[in-house]
């Protein structure tokens, strides 16, 4: 059958038109979107809701003389204390939930009238996250007249009952009366609202009256996976002074049985340098009164910047950097002495700055002699120089050692410089942290993802995130069940993995094109090609329409 | 000194209009900084922009003076004028005329040079999605309490800037990088200075909180180069950031000027475009904001109060125990090239050129050239 010409040329427009849309559209659709793996995006949302719940077991034993043996018998074995804090409205709501578990007495640990803790025993080795607590009666000779509660080096406190609390009162009296005591003792040793509000610093607005907590929250270094130790000798005039440190033995001897005791926490690496001719860049002032020269409280935060351009990093890691500074003042300028605010002695005669490090000044004029000859040979002194920086460095990874309140006598910390309760301190406030800073992470990179629309998602990106949001769901979970050391670890996979996903360098945005670019571009390819197909189904339209009016 | 800083602590945040900035940045809160950073870029190449490089150099002479450390400073340049076959005095970039100022010094560290200065590396560096063979000093490791001071200058129009003469970078990737920043808390405030053409188009379309920005001109105007030195042959610096090194050179790290003086720094008289500037993204009062907030470091000290008293004597380091049934090898150097003997063997002196070490004497005997080389070479014969 033979087409008319016309009858053909409809055809045919037809035809690619047909063409141009069924098949063309969309193929350049496919061709030109971006490929973007899938999210678990409502998981993320449901994580950012945050809503943490922190359990603490503690043990409380009744030593003899504070409950009778038939009250003893009628103590529950599990009490659950709820509390929920909500923070910054509703954006985050906190359960603490104390878990109160009642053992048999144990008499044979409190017959002696001395003041040793049953803390080396076997009966002390709770596990990270738990306290014990020993109720004492009041009238113990174990703790100092004026002191009620004692928190020793591990987890464990004593805990002498009030002196309205003598035999008599019923088992419901007394333990109401002990449980905002032991409330209390939990908030120093374990958890209190304001640490886990320091915590969440990123997310939360702080109350402006807390200025202590700002401080606080300001020097200590943040969480990171890895802290990279630095210790400097610095000996501008080594003409006079040749100075000799056992850094190494130092190190192993003061420094690394913390740092051991802090592995869970955060991987460290110390090195360590002498530098010769770096002077302070501020002038100390000579003080006759003390017959030594003097560095003003004000002054002193002008010292770090010059030195600190000739202290060199390690280059191989991104880690923060902690810098520990002996300074070794001139044979001119010694001894070197720092003041307070007020003009007051500073014994420890060293300073930090937070989030950098600290800075030590030692004074060798005593170790002259009676004739020196210079250069003189000096050994430092590394045990008081080590005291001193193992307390800064305490300050600076955020082991708070805030005022406890009255009544409280805390144990002096042993030689590791950390005490275990201290420990678990720091485990929970990083805990806190960790979960807070990944679902941050993981929210706002949903939400970029979501907002910039040319940016390409990787699998790997997908698969990172979908570990990231795995790994924070178990945190939180280990978290509301106390299991504090697998929380942490949890939280450290989760922060490892969003920041993973987060700093992931495919992740750039396509150049950006404006809308008036991207016509300038399509316009030129498609509108040859589109104008005949358009007039001529124009065209057709209006002949069928013609022939529908005849 | 610590009196500024508990200042800027406990200052009071004044919100302007407009954006939705109290509820984003309303989980943040205004408090203090402890490091600075300074990020300092010059996108244009060519001997003839040799005033946008002295323009860097000179904020990176001034930033560096007011006691920010190398390793908290990118500087991104994008030609070398001081080592250019063009410039009369080697080594030296200057930014008054009849060479007064010599803005190189003696020790600029340079991160990103030449080719390397592209768009994607300078949002790389802000973003912080480097590949991870990325050294230190390349990178912006700036956290939560840091505040950045960015610096831009170059080629630019509306709404774009030119880098390298070949690609651009609009506003828009800026902003979005910024709020990329914002989100995983790069900064705790950001000052962002841009000295090109149209300046102020490419802070227009920031959205996240604590930024400030200033820019040497307007939308529509140019912004005009200094003066040039007739030794040199080209411009030495732009109008803009003359008078900003200029106002930098009064400050001193204690210093208490504060953002509106930075403000007032080159008029329109001097100018000849007038310079603006943005804050309404900005919490805090730009007349609280010191100079050295931005431009210096000044730390927040502490006095150790406490010490800790350890007892124990230093452990001797231990020696490592000497295994007995590890053989240990005795290595030695290899036989090295006899070159000496190849070249004057026999008394003849063979040719050898300086691209290749042609062993072979050109006698075209094989056997001798075979006989001389040491096994393995895998040099060929006489060519």
């Amino acid at each position: 059958m033979f087409l008319s010409e016309r009858r053909r040329g409809q055809l045919a427009a037809l035809s690619i038109a047909a063409v141009v849309i069924i098949v063309g559209v969309p193929l350049w659709w496919r061709t030109t979107e971006t490929y973007r793996a899938w999210l678990p995006v409502s998981q993320i949302k449901e994580l950012a809701k945050l809503q943490l719940q922190l359990s603490a077991d503690v043990e409380v034993v009744f030593a003899r003389g504070t409950v009778t043996p038939e009250q003893q018998k009628k103590v529950p074995l599990t009490q659950t204390q709820e509390e929920e804090r909500a923070i910054d409205g509703d954006l985050i709501i906190l359960f603490l939930i104390l878990l109160i578990r009642n053992t048999k007495l144990e008499s044979k640990f409190f017959s002696c009238h001395v003041l040793f803790l049953p803390e080396d025993t076997a009966l002390s080795e709770s596990p990270c996250g738990s306290l014990v607590v020993y109720v004492i009666p009041e009238s113990s000779s174990l703790l100092p007249e004026d002191v009620n509660v004692y928190i020793g080096q591990r987890r464990t406190a004593l805990l002498r009952i009030g002196p309205q609390m003598r035999v008599g009162k019923t088992l419901e009296q007394l333990l109401a009366h002990l449980e905002p005591r032991i409330k209390q003792v939990l908030q120093v040793m374990s958890f209190s609202h304001n640490d886990i509000t320091a915590a969440l610093s990123d997310r939360v607005r702080f109350s402006p009256d807390n200025k202590e907590s700002i401080a606080d929250s300001m020097r200590a270094f943040k969480s990171s996976p890895g802290y990279e130790i630095t210790f400097s000798l610095l000996n501008p005039d080594p003409k006079s002074h040749r100075l000799h440190w056992d850094i190494e033995g130092a190190v192993q001897t003061y420094i690394q049985p913390l740092l051991t005791k802090l592995s869970p926490v955060a991987n460290f690496s110390i090195d360590s340098q002498t530098l010769y001719y770096t002077m302070l860049g501020v002038n100390p002032r000579f003080d006759t009164s003390r017959s030594a020269y003097t560095l003003n409280a004000d002054s002193l935060a002008h010292v770090i910047n010059p030195v600190e351009a000739r202290l060199g990093s390690n280059a191989a890691s991104s880690n923060p950097v902690l810098n520990f500074l002996l300074y070794v003042p001139d044979a001119q300028h010694s001894p070197l002495y720092i003041q307070g605010r007020k003009k007051q002695e500073v014994p420890s005669n060293a300073f930090h700055s937070p989030r950098w490090g600290g800075i030590m000044v030692y004074n060798v004029n005593g170790f002259y002699g009676s004739e020196p000859e210079f250069p003189v040979d000096i050994n430092i002194d590394m045990a008081k120089v080590m005291g001193v920086f193992l307390a800064q460095l305490r300050l600076l990874l955020g082991v708070q050692s805030s005022t406890p309140p009255p009544g409280f006598l805390v144990a002096r910390c042993g030689s590791t410089g950390l005490a275990d309760w201290e420990l678990d301190r720091l485990m929970w406030s990083r805990s806190v942290e960790n979960v807070a800073t990944a679902t941050t992470t993981i929210t706002s990179l949903a939400q970029l993802l979501d907002q910039i629309g040319n940016i390409v998602i990787n699998d790997n990106i997908a698969q990172q995130v979908s570990s990231a949001v795995t790994s924070l769901q178990l945190a939180v979970a280990e978290l509301e069940a106390g299991n504090l050391g697998f929380a942490l670890q949890y939280s450290k996979e989760a922060i490892l993995a969003s920041e993973k996903a987060f700093f992931d360098p495919s992740l750039l945005h396509l150049l950006y094109f404006p809308d008036d670019q991207k016509f300038a571009i399509y316009i030129p390819l498609f509108l040859p090609m589109c104008v005949p197909i358009l007039l001529s189904l124009l065209k057709i339209v209006s002949e069928a329409r013609q022939r529908l009016e005849c | 000194m610590k009196t500024h800083v508990l200042f800027n602590l406990f200052a009071t945040f004044l919100l302007a209009d407009g954006l939705n900035i109290e509820d984003s940045a309303g989980q943040f809160f205004s408090s203090g900084h402890t490091n600075n950073w300074a990020v300092l870029v010059c996108t244009s190449r060519f001997w003839f922009n040799y005033r946008h490089v002295a323009n860097t150099l000179s904020v990176y002479r001034s930033v560096k003076r007011l006691g920010i450390p190398d390793s908290h400073i990118v500087l991104m340049l994008a030609d070398d004028m001081a080592c250019n076959h063009r410039n009369p005095k080697p080594a030296t970039v200057f930014s008054h005329k009849n060479m007064e100022l010599n803005v190189y010094g003696d020790d600029v560290e340079v991160d990103y040079r030449g080719y390397e200065v592209t768009v994607e590396n300078f949002l790389r560096v802000l973003t912080g999605r480097l590949p991870p063979s990325t050294p230190r000093s390349k990178r912006l490791l700036s956290d939560d309490r840091s505040n950045i001071l960015i610096y831009l200058t170059g080629h630019g129009g509306n709404g774009f800037l030119k880098f390298q003469d070949s690609e651009e970078i609009s506003n828009v990737e800026l902003a979005d990088a910024f709020e990329q920043m914002w989100q995983k808390r790069r900064y705790n405030e950001l000052l962002f200075i841009i000295d090109t053409c149209q300046g102020a188009s490419m802070y227009e379309r920031f959205y996240s909180p604590n930024l400030m920005a200033l820019a040497s001109s307007q939308v529509g105007e140019d912004s005009l180069s200094h003066q040039p030195d007739l030794a040199i042959g080209v411009h030495l610096m732009d109008r803009y950031t003359f008078y900003l090194l200029e106002f930098l050179e009064d400050i001193h790290p204690a210093s208490k000027a504060n953002m509106n003086d930075l403000f007032k720094v080159c008029p329109k008289s001097q100018c000849v475009s007038t310079p603006g500037h943005r804050t309404d993204l900005f919490l805090r009062d730009p007349g609280s904001v010191l100079i050295t907030d931005f431009f210096g470091s000044v730390r927040k000290v502490e006095i150790t109060t406490e010490a800790i008293d350890l007892t124990d004597p230093i452990k001797e380091v231990e020696e490592r125990p000497a295994n007995g049934d590890v053989h240990k090898e005795m290595h030695s150097y290899v036989d090295q090239l006899p070159v000496s003997e190849i070249i004057h063997q026999n008394g003849k002196l063979c040719a050898t050129s300086t691209n290749k070490m042609s062993l072979c004497c050109f006698h075209g005997d094989v056997s001798e050239c075979e006989m001389q080389l040491p096994r393995g070479l895998g040099v060929e014969g006489p060519p």
